[in-house]
């Protein structure tokens, strides 16, 4: 099996195994070559290939997720940040091994990896797909938004091969099964390195908190929240329910959070809790695309006309900061009683 | 170093504050965005900026290049008035319906045809398509190396440049050799305002307009035509809820908004 016409996952390794985006992707793909099947009459392997400086353990849960295959791609020089070179092998490999169609997670790493491999082996790519499916032809059809979500179209890519598309983590659900793991191809593809490129320093970022896509229970706040002193409130509502507090990009420019990583809509997380509570948020299309797909979803906000009230199943019409008290002391007092 | 020649490429967008007004005519089944004003894509004004920024530290220019529309010429000017020394507009109805492979050749079509240009910025994404995908592809055209999310940006010496770049859980440095291809977040600087001086003084500065006759071209991936993808229909997807008003003093609503949290199966 050489994966010609092969469903392909890039997986991007993290610092304890690999991004959940790749998992959900390997997910997605099991259904997609289940349809290709279907269409086609000739099921495509899904592969997981993976890129790094060595093997990577674990492999298990690739194939738990949905691979068929698992291409371990090794070369020292495939140090996680060098992207170029992840680029570069990951080009040689597609040309030489032809598959149908190639997946990659919108992650910083994979939305530098992926261009950069579809203008090498020229062929198109469909960016932070919202969905993807099999058409009667056989081919991928690729669901991407456009201006910030409030639009969805279609993309082919009809003659050139592979079909490549990125997908940002949280779209997809991660599903596992009960394939049996496999033992991973191991390649070790001949690389060269230059002066162009090369990594000064990496600093880690403590990330605090709960991490948004995790989160069961989504406290995302807006502009509306108003000041720096009523976000320390949605932080200490979110401690006293286990929630995650997200924020859009007017809080973000206001300096009420530190974190870019917590922004929720088209350029950041898609999230989809058990529960959405949103403070002062307008409804900007940009932040409904990331939490459109929450469970239950009840905002507040001072406007009775504001737009986050259509996405909403329950709307508060008031200052977020007196929303956010009176729901602290009621849960203190809950805890006491 | 001194005297950076700097390509920065600019994308005329429909104004993303009012995507709202974005809609689908039911019956042509086409895209309507009429009366939204078309401005310069966010990033792009960061990626003007920091180049702004690198010729007031280094000397040398800093040229603007739009692929677009004629319109796009106010665009170019207002790039002008912020402070770019030329202006150069890719237009030609053979570029229409490109897809980033096709639009990254012409840019790179551009870039060579300015002669030896030390550095190219781009804004990370647009707001309108928000592929990211245009500032790698370009580099990968022009065969310079390319980098993505850049927060921070620093000419070194010899012909190097240190740009740091924003990951999700990290931030990496980078030393990259010119010419480069380097595409900005919205971090990296505050983009100027535009003074009335600079306004005066862009209407004397050049703007060329060059067609694909005046680009060498690859003619393999030139518009529609030469685009690997293909787009298909567009849909606007229904999201609205039932949008029930709680009513009742805040103690009221937050006891009604716990009792919805518990009936959605949380234990508090």
């Amino acid at each position: 099996m050489d994966g010609k016409n092969g469903l392909w996952v890039i997986v991007e390794r993290s610092a304890n195994g690999f991004r959940k985006v790749a998992l959900e992707l390997l997910s997605r793909g099991r259904d997609l070559a289940g349809r290709l099947g279907e269409v086609s009459g000739s099921r495509p392997g899904v592969w997981a290939v993976v890129t790094g400086p060595g093997s990577a353990p674990g492999t298990e849960e690739l194939y738990r997720y949905g691979a068929d295959e698992v291409l371990m791609v090794c070369h020292p020089l495939l140090e996680e940040h060098r992207t170029d070179l992840h680029a570069a092998v990951l080009a040689d490999l597609i040309r030489e091994r032809s598959p149908g169609i190639v997946l990659f997670g919108a992650t910083a790493w994979g939305s530098e990896v992926a261009p950069t491999v579809a203008a090498r082996v020229k062929t198109g790519l469909a960016a932070h797909c919202a969905d993807l499916r099999i058409d009667g032809r056989g081919l991928l059809v690729q669901c991407v938004p456009a201006f910030g979500g409030k639009v969805l179209g279609e993309i082919l890519c009809p003659d050139r091969r592979p079909q490549m598309a990125s997908v940002r983590p949280g779209v997809f659900q991660a599903v596992p099964g009960d394939a049996p793991a496999g033992e991973p191809l191991v390649v070790r593809p001949e690389l060269d390195d230059d002066d162009r490129i090369k990594v000064l320093e990496v600093q880690r970022r403590e990330i605090t908190g709960k991490p948004l896509e995790e989160a069961e229970v989504v406290i995302a706040g807006g502009w509306g929240v108003g000041s720096r002193e009523n976000w320390q409130l949605l932080e200490e509502l979110a401690g006293l329910l286990g929630a995650a507090v997200g924020c859009t990009r007017p809080a973000l420019d206001e300096g009420w959070t530190e974190g870019e990583h917590t922004m929720i809509g088209t350029s950041g997380k898609t999230v989809r809790p058990k529960v959405y509570l949103g403070f002062g948020i307008s409804g900007a299309t940009h932040h409904v695309v990331g939490m459109k797909d929450s469970g239950l979803v009840i905002s507040v906000n001072t406007n009775p006309n504001a737009e986050i009230f259509q996405f909403s199943d329950f709307k508060v019409v008031a200052d977020a900061r007196a929303v956010a008290e009176a729901l602290i002391a009621e849960l203190k007092a809950g805890k006491t009683s | 170093m001194s005297g950076l020649k700097i390509a920065v490429c600019i994308k005329p967008v429909p104004s993303p504050d009012q995507y709202h007004r974005v809609g689908i005519d039911p019956r042509t089944k086409t895209l309507v965005r009429e009366g939204i004003p078309t401005v310069i894509n966010p990033l792009d004004k960061n990626a003007l900026e920091a180049a702004l920024q690198i010729r007031e530290k280094c000397g040398g220019t800093v040229a603007a290049i739009s692929m677009a529309p004629p319109a796009a010429e106010e665009n170019l000017r207002e790039a002008l008035a912020m402070g770019a020394d030329e202006a150069y507009l890719l237009s030609d109805r053979a570029f229409a319906g490109s897809d980033t492979l096709a639009t990254s050749m012409v840019l790179a079509a551009a870039v060579k045809k300015l002669g030896p240009v030390d550095l190219v910025l781009t804004g990370n994404e647009s707001a309108d398509g928000g592929t990211a995908q245009v500032s790698a592809q370009l580099g990968e055209w022009l065969g310079y190396p390319h980098l993505m999310h850049a927060c921070g940006l620093e000419v070194m010496e010899d012909g190097f440049i240190r740009v740091d770049t924003a990951r999700e859980d990290c931030r990496v440095a980078y030393r990259v050799k010119l010419p480069a291809v380097v595409s900005v977040v919205r971090t990296i600087n505050k983009p100027r305002f535009t003074s009335l001086m600079g306004v005066i003084a862009a209407g004397k500065k050049p703007l060329s307009v060059w067609t694909s006759g005046d680009l060498p071209v690859d003619e393999n991936f030139l518009g529609l035509e030469g685009s690997p993808t293909k787009a298909g229909d567009i849909y606007q997807p229904d999201l609205s809820r039932r949008c029930e008003l709680l009513e009742g003093s805040a103690g009221e609503i937050a006891g009604a908004v716990l009792q919805k949290l518990r009936a959605a199966g949380l234990q508090l």
